[in-house]
């Protein structure tokens, strides 16, 4: 347990472009005698300190809470969304996962609803746009009936809970081929959906948010199920298909 | 530099109601003046933040009909700090029928920030505390609920009854998903004005009174200006000062600080907690520290090796040979003693040379008995994402072998000062959340930070800021009035102070220290001498070395122009500029505050056996803190008058 922590070198290929109207292209750097206890992300801060005293232009990447639970990071790793460990996003994803030598491969999201905006930094306003459409209660502050006097049962919340807990990383649309955003309307419209409060609107609210899908340039699913493999909350696609039931309701 | 004393009078008037404490905020409500709805069409509010506090004032207000604009320097509000906040949240609703009330809420939390928070707003918050359940439930918060489809609560932190509403260890997101939705039903109504993105620079005043904010645009560095007939800032809290705590890496003070160095008083700057289980830090890249959640000391035993330069892995010491620290030390309450009880002790044997892992600074959270007496399954359905994410950050199994954890620096009771209605001393500027000093008083009970933010936000300021809106009338102002040019004009040339023009370097930029690798040094400081534990002689030496920070910081720093897109590294400079300012500040008023309270733990002021000792006849007051250009600040009081509790001193040994 004292021993020193373990050391890898490691080859980055990444995705470079200053801005959505410069051009693109890969760059290669190497990253030397990094401890195995640092995530992914404070092996980028590391060279984007590199870069920094190089004189460089530091490598542009979304980050947070570091604690996988924001939503703000997240890219491609060796094509995979949020890189090859389950349920993990790429801040939470730590250096043992790899090996001394390795060569990472680190792409930003692609889809045209996602427009890229430097390095590995793309516009997700769009899943703000989304929730706008109608991923709410209409209910407004102050004239709440009292807590209890809607009983919902223990799985019931339980299940419900398990679709409010995406966080909105968009790691979905950038595994689908078809760069659906299914997933995430789904699971939205089955968090509200699964619970009395949700009732009232639900028909309404689930016609506006896939309408809006679509007019964001989001694809229809595609059903390869790549959505549910690459979700850090492990949300299940089966929502999609219930989702398409939810747009006959009245 | 010796602060002044505490004076007996005080410019600080922080409005409360007269009469009891209990029916205060029901009487201070009726009277306040209201607005018409035609009328609050016309005003515009600026939000800056989006968290718990920013999201729930931001939509609320918009309901009510005014044209709100909201900031945030996030790409979408929900991804604001609120989002992480695992635990729960306290509502005196005696739903588990354990003699639970409003007024043992407002007593535990007088009690819990140990005399130094206001009675009338401490009650104000459990009288509230309700309604923001009830609220929170109508949005779709998918709460915990019992078989029977109630509301299921559970005890945290030490309290005597069950009143912790919680959803699963990601409450923080779910109410904060709650507040953001609110928040996005208003922008589809189109009275909410939504700018992502954008990092407020400075406060714009007119006459003295708050009117906007100049932000600068995360992707193209533009500086832009928002105008408003009222500000309300909802930024959060300052740990980042500490560079590695539970925050987020982007938390920062910036907002408060341009807003304290407009005027705006900073109170009680040195109340910050210190949460005792954390993931100790390792390498020195590590950008933060993750939480892990208290209520596993419900189950696990803190242990050291009880020689000092022990190697042998845990399982090798047998038991003899362990120092259960917290039982022997507390008999009657054991590993379950309050935070900053946990966290001093702990402390204390690392600095002796008895801690664990890298560096010697972790101990061991030991969940062998309990994997004994209720089985592994058991320990696992109970704490299972827990131990996962243990897992995951540091490669070892908690089931096998002990964890290791150390306290990080969590939340900061201190903020800029607001009267009872959420007001700063800048007329105008209202302050809400963690980005307040209000209810916490020296010390946060677990639970309370996100029953705070979401009574500010939903119930507390739609009432007060519209009060002030009603009373003083303020006209519209141009972007290009000359207070916003100015405070353009500041922007600009502090952003021109740090960063030579393209292409050309200041004399030792070339080869200074990055402001991460500063921040990372202030840090390493404010944690010695701020921390856990201070001293006299270790708050002077901080105050020396934060100006020599400051010196290199201003002289020696590497930062370069690339012209193009997002600039991080800028923007670290920019709220480091802020944080050493605030830690300077943080080190003035923990040397001024010549005892222990709460979390503000002055090793000359503790009791033979090692407890704080407070000085109620000399401290039983707010500090607010005055900037003056040119000159040290100067430190106002706030007396406290206790009339419904009277002061008692906590005994846990």
């Amino acid at each position: 347990m004292d021993a020193a922590p373990a050391r890898i070198n490691l080859t980055l290929r990444l995705w470079r472009q200053a801005g959505p109207d410069q051009p693109g292209g890969f760059e290669t750097h190497r990253l030397e005698q990094l401890s195995t206890d640092l995530s992914l992300l404070e092996a980028l801060d590391r060279l984007n300190d590199q870069l920094l005293r190089a004189g460089e232009r530091p490598l542009s990447f979304e980050h947070d809470c570091r604690e996988g639970i924001c939503g703000s990071c997240g890219f491609l790793v060796n094509g995979q969304a949020h890189g090859p460990q389950a349920a993990t996003t790429v801040c939470q994803l730590y250096l043992r996962q790899f090996r001394d030598g390795d060569t990472l491969v680190l792409e930003p999201w692609r889809a045209r609803a996602l427009p890229l905006l430097a390095d590995l930094t793309v516009d997700r306003s769009a899943f703000d746009r989304l929730i706008a459409a109608g991923g709410y209660c209409s209910v407004n502050t102050g004239n709440a009936p009292e807590a209890n006097s809607i009983l919902i049962g223990r799985d019931q919340a339980a299940s419900a809970f398990d679709t409010a807990t995406c966080i909105g990383c968009a790691a979905c649309v950038a595994s689908c081929r078809n760069a659906s955003a299914s997933l995430f309307v789904a699971a939205k419209l089955a968090h509200l959906g699964q619970l009395p409060q949700g009732q009232p609107e639900q028909g309404r609210r689930a016609r506006a948010m896939v309408a809006q899908m679509a007019a964001e340039g989001f694809g229809g699913c595609s059903s390869h199920l790549e959505c549910e493999a690459a979700c850090p909350q492990q949300i299940s696609a089966d929502w999609i298909s219930w989702m398409r039931r939810q747009l006959a309701r009245p | 530099m010796a602060a002044p004393l505490p004076g007996l009078t005080s410019p600080l008037d922080p409005r409360l109601p007269s009469g009891p404490v209990a029916s205060a905020w029901q009487r201070c409500r009726e009277e306040l003046p209201l607005i018409s709805p035609v009328n609050k069409r016309r005003l515009r509010v600026l939000v800056v933040g989006s968290g718990l506090a920013g999201a729930s004032a931001a939509a609320t207000l918009a309901e009510q009909g005014y044209q709100v604009q909201l900031v945030t320097y996030h790409d979408s509000p929900r991804r604001a700090h609120s989002v992480a906040a695992q635990g729960g949240i306290n509502a005196a609703r005696n739903y588990a029928s354990d003699g639970d009330s409003v007024e043992r809420l407002f007593r535990d939390t007088v009690k819990g920030g140990d005399f130094r928070a206001r009675e009338a707003g401490c009650h104000r918050l459990a009288e509230i505390s309700g309604a923001i359940i009830d609220h929170c439930v109508a949005q779709g918060v998918p709460f915990a609920r019992e078989y029977g489809g109630t509301l299921a609560n559970r005890s945290f932190g030490g309290a005597l009854v069950s009143r912790t509403f919680y959803a699963r260890g990601q409450t923080g997101q779910q109410l904060l998903l709650g507040a953001y939705q609110a928040l996005m039903r208003q922008v589809a109504a189109g009275r909410v004005s939504m700018f992502c993105r954008r990092e407020m620079m400075e406060l714009i005043c007119v006459d003295g009174v708050a009117r906007g904010v100049v932000c600068r645009h995360g992707l193209s560095g533009a500086l832009e200006t928002f105008t408003a007939q009222a500000v309300l800032l909802a930024s959060g809290g300052y740990a980042n000062v500490f560079y590695l705590s539970t925050n987020a890496v982007k938390s920062n003070a910036s907002a408060i600080w341009r807003a304290y160095r407009q005027g705006a008083c900073f109170a009680n700057p040195c109340f910050t907690q210190i949460h005792p289980t954390c993931i100790p830090a390792g390498d020195s890249w590590q950008s933060k520290l993750t939480l892990m959640s208290e209520s596993l000391r419900n189950d696990g035993r803190v242990w050291l090796p009880a020689a000092a330069g022990d190697s042998r892995p845990p399982q090798a010491i047998p038991e003899p040979e362990r120092d259960y620290f917290l039982e022997r030390q507390y008999p009657t309450y054991g590993n379950m003693v309050p935070r900053d009880l946990a966290s001093r002790r702990a402390r204390e044997l690392c600095l002796a040379g008895r801690g664990v892992g890298p560096g010697g600074r972790g101990v061991y959270l030991d969940l062998a008995e309990a994997i004994r007496r209720d089985g592994r399954e058991a320990i696992e359905s109970r704490y299972g994402n827990l131990l996962a994410m243990y897992s995951r950050i540091t490669g070892e199994d908690p089931l096998t072998s002990p964890l290791r954890i150390y306290p990080a620096p969590h939340y900061t009771m201190g903020g800029l000062w607001v009267d009872y209605q959420l007001m700063s001393t800048i007329p105008g500027l209202f302050v809400l959340g963690e980005a307040n000093f209000s209810e916490h008083g020296a010390n946060r009970l677990g639970a309370s930070a996100l029953m705070q933010g979401l009574a500010d936000g939903y119930f507390i300021a739609p009432a007060t800021v519209t009060a002030w809106l009603a009373g003083h009338p303020q006209p519209e102002i141009a972007a290009d009035h000359p207070a916003c040019r100015a405070a353009v004009a500041a922007a600009q040339s502090r952003i021109a102070a740090l960063r030579p023009p393209r292409g050309a370097l200041r004399p030792g930029s070339s080869t200074g220290p990055t402001a991460m690798e500063l921040h990372r040094q202030l840090g390493l400081l404010m944690i010695e001498v701020c921390g856990i534990s201070r001293s006299a002689s270790g708050l002077r030496r901080g105050l020396v070395e934060v100006e020599r920070l400051q010196q290199r910081f201003r002289e020696e720093l590497r930062l370069a122009d690339h012209g193009l897109g997002p600039d991080e590294a800028l923007e670290r400079a920019l709220r480091l500029e802020d944080f050493l300012g605030l830690a300077d500040l943080m080190l003035r008023d923990a040397l001024a505050r010549e005892e222990s309270c709460g979390a503000h733990f002055r090793e000359e002021h503790q009791t033979e056996e090692g407890e704080a000792r407070r000085d109620d006849a000399r401290f039983a007051h707010i500090a607010a803190w005055r900037h003056r250009p040119g000159q040290p600040p100067e430190r106002l009081c706030e007396p406290l008058q206790f009339t419904a509790l009277t002061p008692s001193q906590r005994h846990y040994r």
